[in-house]
């Protein structure tokens, strides 16, 4: 039964493409003269976001000591851009990061991530530089931009930014039966996107100025018809969602403040609290310079270049054979 | 009986929704971007045969449902119910017609027939994926030709119809996979 337990779970064929794949990004951004760096894995500080949860590993100083728990990096975005605020430039990273309980067909708990920053760049500069990295891999996609709130209209007829909790529920349980309550309109909001709107995007689809309470990092402004939105986009491939990027926040004020908010959000939920990242803020205080950033999971590019469905195949040894 | 929370959810777990057993045919983690986790499932409902798909959140539990999968012999048929032993315990269970389905024409008495029971009574029966069968009716052999293609139906001695190759004979056994409930070849 466990006989082929040892075999890697992808074909060689799909690691000489993945070695391949590794070769042309680092090509891809040397030749823009982006600095490649390569930030530790392990942190004291774990990530804020409510719905990530980090893995904790237990530091001794010798092996029978008392030890202390630090979190390996959900992405490098801390440090990264603690790097910023030092003077680093543009600057890019390809390596590790680790997420708790997410396996499935397109997650994997450690995942290879693909983050750069690109200072003076809007958010519109960089979907640029993003679509060509991913045209290099994947030629002839169709490309669109929409924004949230129009890809909601078009595929739903709701205004997520206007439709009341009531509304939104309505919307969900109309063709998804979810029998749970939830009071955070985000969370039906994302049930409408994942259930209902993923699998309508065809080809290459970035989707832009979220609502402010899915910012993240990333900073907030008035739209032309004065709704407040973020400068955030999230790139999908035929369904698939690939990247993540932000106008970046730079205020030390409003990100100490998120930071906060997402403890407080950790403590109303009942999730665990982690030493916040405060040496971000302290960073933003010297100043990180304006600029934008994104991070693409390496792993699904490849599923998408390869055209196959799970993420096993496209990584030496899936969660089950680690 | 146990709670399932919904980051244990895997493809064959039993548990009990709305009153009825059900088992989960495809689990699927769903997690949106900087959003919280659903587990997406496809579910049968075990008494109706109904199949539907339902979204959990992360921390919702459901109760597990006693149901297991039991190698049984089958016995005979009464015309009403359908009876199968444990051939460990030599216990007797009776199947009704909702919980034999399609399956009785694939009912060969002594073959092992895989019986699941909830709360101890059979809900379903799965025949083996094979079962050899005999020919009691078909148009008669055409001799010489086993290697083009041409079918005829043919009836079995549990009273199913499959289509055959021409040169198949009545008296003849054969080989009949049940999931395509398919010809595959003569025994």
């Amino acid at each position: 039964m466990f006989s082929n337990e040892w075999q890697p779970t992808a074909s060689l064929a799909n690691l000489r493409q993945r070695a391949e794949l590794l070769k042309s990004i680092r090509h891809f951004f040397e030749s823009r003269s982006v600095m490649e760096v390569d930030t530790q894995i392990l942190s004291h500080c774990a990530v804020s976001d409510p719905f990530i949860d980090s893995l904790s590993v237990e530091y001794r100083p010798h092996p029978n000591a008392e030890g202390q728990f630090l979190h390996l990096q959900t992405s490098p975005e801390y440090a990264m851009k603690r790097l910023l605020a030092a003077g680093s430039g543009d600057i890019y990273q390809l390596g590790k990061v680790f997420r708790n309980g997410e396996v499935g067909r397109r997650h994997n708990p450690e995942f290879t991530m693909l983050e750069w920053y690109r200072l003076g760049f809007s958010l519109h500069d960089l979907m640029d530089e993003v679509e060509l990295l991913v045209s290099e891999q994947i030629p002839g996609l169709a490309w669109r931009r929409v924004a949230y709130r129009d890809l909601f209209l078009e595929v739903l007829g709701v205004d997520p930014f206007l439709a009341s909790l009531a509304e939104l529920q309505d919307a969900c349980r109309q063709t998804i039966e979810a029998e749970f309550d939830d009071e955070d309109r985000d969370t039906w909001l994302n049930l409408l996107m994942s259930h209902l709107i993923e699998p309508q995007l065809c080809g290459a689809v970035f989707v832009h100025s979220y609502p402010p309470s899915q910012a993240a990092l990333a900073c907030v402004h008035p739209d032309p018809s004065g709704n407040m939105v973020s400068e955030r986009f999230e790139l999908y491939l035929d369904g698939l969602e690939l990247a993540n990027g932000y106008h970046e926040l730079v205020n030390p004020q409003e990100q100490a403040s998120r930071l906060s908010a997402d403890q407080q959000q950790r403590a109303a939920l009942g999730l665990p609290q982690r030493p916040l990242e405060r040496r971000l803020v302290k960073a933003l205080e010297h100043g990180l310079p304006e600029c934008s950033g994104v991070a693409l999971g390496v792993d699904r590019l490849l599923m998408r270049k390869l055209n196959v469905e799970s993420i096993a195949e496209v990584i030496p040894f899936g969660f089950e054979r680690v | 009986m146990a709670n399932y929370s919904a980051n244990q959810f895997k493809n064959g777990l039993k548990v009990m929704l709305d009153g009825d057993p059900c088992s989960m045919l495809d689990v699927e983690f769903v997690k949106p971007g900087k959003g919280q986790a659903f587990t997406r499932v496809k579910m049968r409902n075990l008494i109706t045969g109904r199949v539907w798909e339902r979204t959990f959140k992360s921390n919702e539990s459901i109760e597990s449902a006693d149901v297991m999968d039991t190698d049984m012999e089958y016995l005979y048929s009464d015309g009403e119910m359908w009876h199968f032993m444990d051939t460990s315990t030599f216990e007797q269970v009776a199947a009704d017609q909702n919980a034999i389905g399609d399956a009785a024409k694939w009912l060969k008495e002594q073959d092992k027939i895989m019986v699941t029971l909830w709360n101890g009574n059979p809900i379903a029966v799965t025949p083996p994926n094979f079962v050899e069968l005999e020919v009691v009716e078909t148009d008669p052999g055409v001799k010489g030709d086993t290697a083009q293609g041409g079918s005829k139906p043919a009836t079995l001695s549990t009273g199913a119809i499959v289509r055959v190759p021409l040169f198949i004979e009545v008296g003849e056994k054969l080989r009949i996979d049940t999931r395509s409930g398919e010809y595959v070849s003569r025994a």
